[in-house]
């Protein structure tokens, strides 16, 4: 049986929570799923309609409620003795708790699969992407984390599962949330968006950088950047694309300013179409673009509106 | 109070990885190695705790081969005022690193240990969350700002939604994002006083642990290559070929 530890807001769930079942359905079909949060029932309701999903466990405490990882990492090692596999994907949230669970249970965690060879067997990419392991594990209880974007959302209907009330752990008092700032935007979600524009240094300044979110807001897409455009205040470390960043696969990335270091690539190169913009014929992300357009962006970016507004892509 | 920094050798981020032809890992040799990027914000992170007196040690550990004593050195010249080096030749999981310095952090009782955030040669994002399990004390995990408040720390995470801010009981673990903090360079005097610096070595038998992988690595690969893209005219031809093409607009 396997374990998988949802993602969400004590609202919704997290949509990578949906790859994650898929993923675990390529391990085995016994699959249990945990909500621990708050005032989380619309979760669980969500969770129980999951065709996949055979059980939905709840742990409701105010403890549970900002996903601190202290006080969820007990909950689950308490659970783990029912199953092998305990799974959550490679997100912010799961990063953080889940070698937590791998280091009380005694075992190796296995990072950010993309693919699932056997129960005990499993593919991930190593130094940023330039070498895929494929790698066994010996212990006796799996804990993985899985690169959400390697595997396609499972049905979120077409489920009943039953709704399982279980008790809660202490409190262990070791950390307190004290804030979150979340970048609020009308825009597709970058790990799930159909389109990506991507803006790095090139940009030179956020008030530059509108270029990018005005194109991307054009054409229906997600908003991404280099960690050099985060790192110079253009844009959220949320929006970063790359090794430390996220993980985006989309029909179209659109990569303007950008030279391509592999930390970069390392978040984008599966990306279906790769569209590079860029004024130096050097630029290693020439490399991996299917079509590349070497201009100056500032004359660029608006050219590419106008042919695409002229052709009734986008509006002007 | 005492920091103790996890410092990894690796394989220097600007080198072009190659993957052996044998398909049993990467080539390492001849190739240059450094201290894993974002250790290198933690050792500043911790001199600079040092600088504002709230810490009176800091402490440098390493584990691996004879070679990270190289690794420690240069944290040492940036300022850090001891090392510890754990000499082990082997392959060593995430798990078995955690083990190690909680023996180490047991011995010292340090109330903070900084580390990065993750090792860029096998990208797995855990030593730090394993070690402040086995310890049992708090985590902050990605963590791109540390403010001390009385006798507890407020860190600011980088989670996928922007920023989290969590307040920490001490002893806790941290473990640093690049955006942390700008690593200084270590100054020519400060490379000579460095030499001096005690580096105290370990052999792991003394520990007493079981670090034995549980993961077999059964063979590592290229991964796929890109067909070689087209270098289009003008934005109009761009478009066309996204369009009729590609089809993807
Ligand atoms: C451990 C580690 C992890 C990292 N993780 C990530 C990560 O997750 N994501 C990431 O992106 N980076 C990451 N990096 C950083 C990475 O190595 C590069 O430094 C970064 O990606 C560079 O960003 P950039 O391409 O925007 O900037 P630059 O490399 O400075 O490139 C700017 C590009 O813009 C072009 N340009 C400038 N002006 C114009 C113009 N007017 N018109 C057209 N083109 C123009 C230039 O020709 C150049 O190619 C990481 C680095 C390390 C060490
Ligand atoms: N062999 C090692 N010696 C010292 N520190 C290590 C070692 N391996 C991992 N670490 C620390 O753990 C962090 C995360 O590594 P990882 O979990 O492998 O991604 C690194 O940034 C280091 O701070």
């Amino acid at each position: 049986m396997i374990l998988v530890i949802a993602e969400h807001n004590n609202e919704k769930l997290k949509s990578f929570t949906l790859n994650t079942v898929e993923a675990a359905s390529k391990i085995n079909e016994e699959i249990h799923i945990l909500i621990a949060g708050n005032n989380s029932e619309n979760v669980c309701n969500e969770a129980s309609s999951i065709k996949k999903v055979k059980k939905v466990l709840h742990a409701k405490s105010s403890i549970y409620e900002n996903h601190l990882c202290e006080n969820l990492t007990p909950l689950i090692v308490n659970l783990a003795k029912n199953y092998s596999h305990i799974i959550s994907p490679a997100t912010a949230f799961g990063k953080n708790l889940m070698p937590r669970v791998a280091a009380l249970l005694d075992v190796s965690q296995i990072s950010d699969i993309i693919e699932v060879e056997s129960e005990d067997t499993f593919i991930r990419p190593i130094y940023a992407g330039n070498a895929i392991a494929k790698v066994k594990s010996n212990d006796i209880k799996k804990v993985i984390t899985i690169r959400p974007t390697s595997f396609e959302p499972t049905s979120s209907s077409g489920g009943s599962a039953i709704i399982e009330d279980i008790g809660e752990t202490e409190d262990l008092k070791l950390s307190n949330f004290v804030s979150k700032e979340e970048s609020k935007s009308e825009r597709p979600e970058l790990g799930t968006a159909r389109i990506v524009v991507s803006g790095g240094r090139g940009l030179q300044s956020s008030e530059n950088f509108k270029l990018i979110t005005d194109l991307a807001d054009k054409l229906n897409a997600a908003v991404g950047a280099s960690r050099a455009a985060v790192d110079a205040g253009y844009v959220g470390n949320d929006f970063q694309v790359g090794q430390t960043g996220k993980v985006v696969v989309p029909e179209l990335y659109i990569a303007i300013g950008i030279s391509g270091a592999i930390q970069h690539l390392a978040g984008m190169k599966e990306s279906k179409v790769i569209v590079a913009i860029n004024k130096d014929d050097e630029a290693p992300i020439f490399n991996v673009a299917d079509y590349g357009l070497k201009a100056d962006l500032f004359e660029a970016i608006p050219a590419l509106k106008e042919e695409l507004a002229k052709l009734n892509i986008i509006k002007k | 109070m005492k920091i103790i920094v996890a410092v990894k050798r690796v394989i220097d981020y600007n080198v072009q990885v190659r993957v052996k032809a044998d398909g049993t890992g990467v080539e390492t040799e001849n190739v240059k190695m450094s201290m894993n990027p974002p250790d290198e914000n933690a050792v500043e992170e911790a001199l600079r705790i040092k600088e504002s007196n709230k810490a009176n040690e800091v402490i440098v550990l390493s584990i691996g081969d004879e070679k990270c004593q190289e690794t420690i050195r240069t944290a040492l010249a940036m300022g850090a005022d001891r090392g510890i080096h754990i000499k082990v030749d082997k392959a060593i999981e995430p798990l078995g690193v955690a083990k190690i310095i909680k023996k180490i952090a047991e011995k010292e009782s340090p109330e903070l240990i900084l580390m990065g955030k993750q090792a860029i040669d096998d990208d797995c994002n855990q030593t730090g969350q394993m070690l402040s399990a086995l310890l049992g004390w708090s985590q902050g995990a990605f963590v791109s700002k540390i403010e001390f408040v009385d006798q507890s720390i407020n860190v600011t995470r980088e989670v996928d939604e922007g920023l989290e801010t969590l307040n920490l009981k001490l002893p806790s673990v941290v473990t640093c994002d690049l955006r942390l903090n700008e690593p200084r360079y270590a100054s020519l005097p400060n490379i000579m006083k460095a030499k001096k610096k005690q580096i105290d070595q370990i052999n792991l038998e003394e520990l007493n642990l079981d670090i034995n992988p549980r993961i077999e690595q059964i063979n590592v690969s290229e991964p796929p290559k890109r067909k070689k893209g087209i270098i289009v005219a003008d934005v109009a031809e761009l478009v066309q070929k996204l369009k009729n093409e590609a089809k993807v607009i």
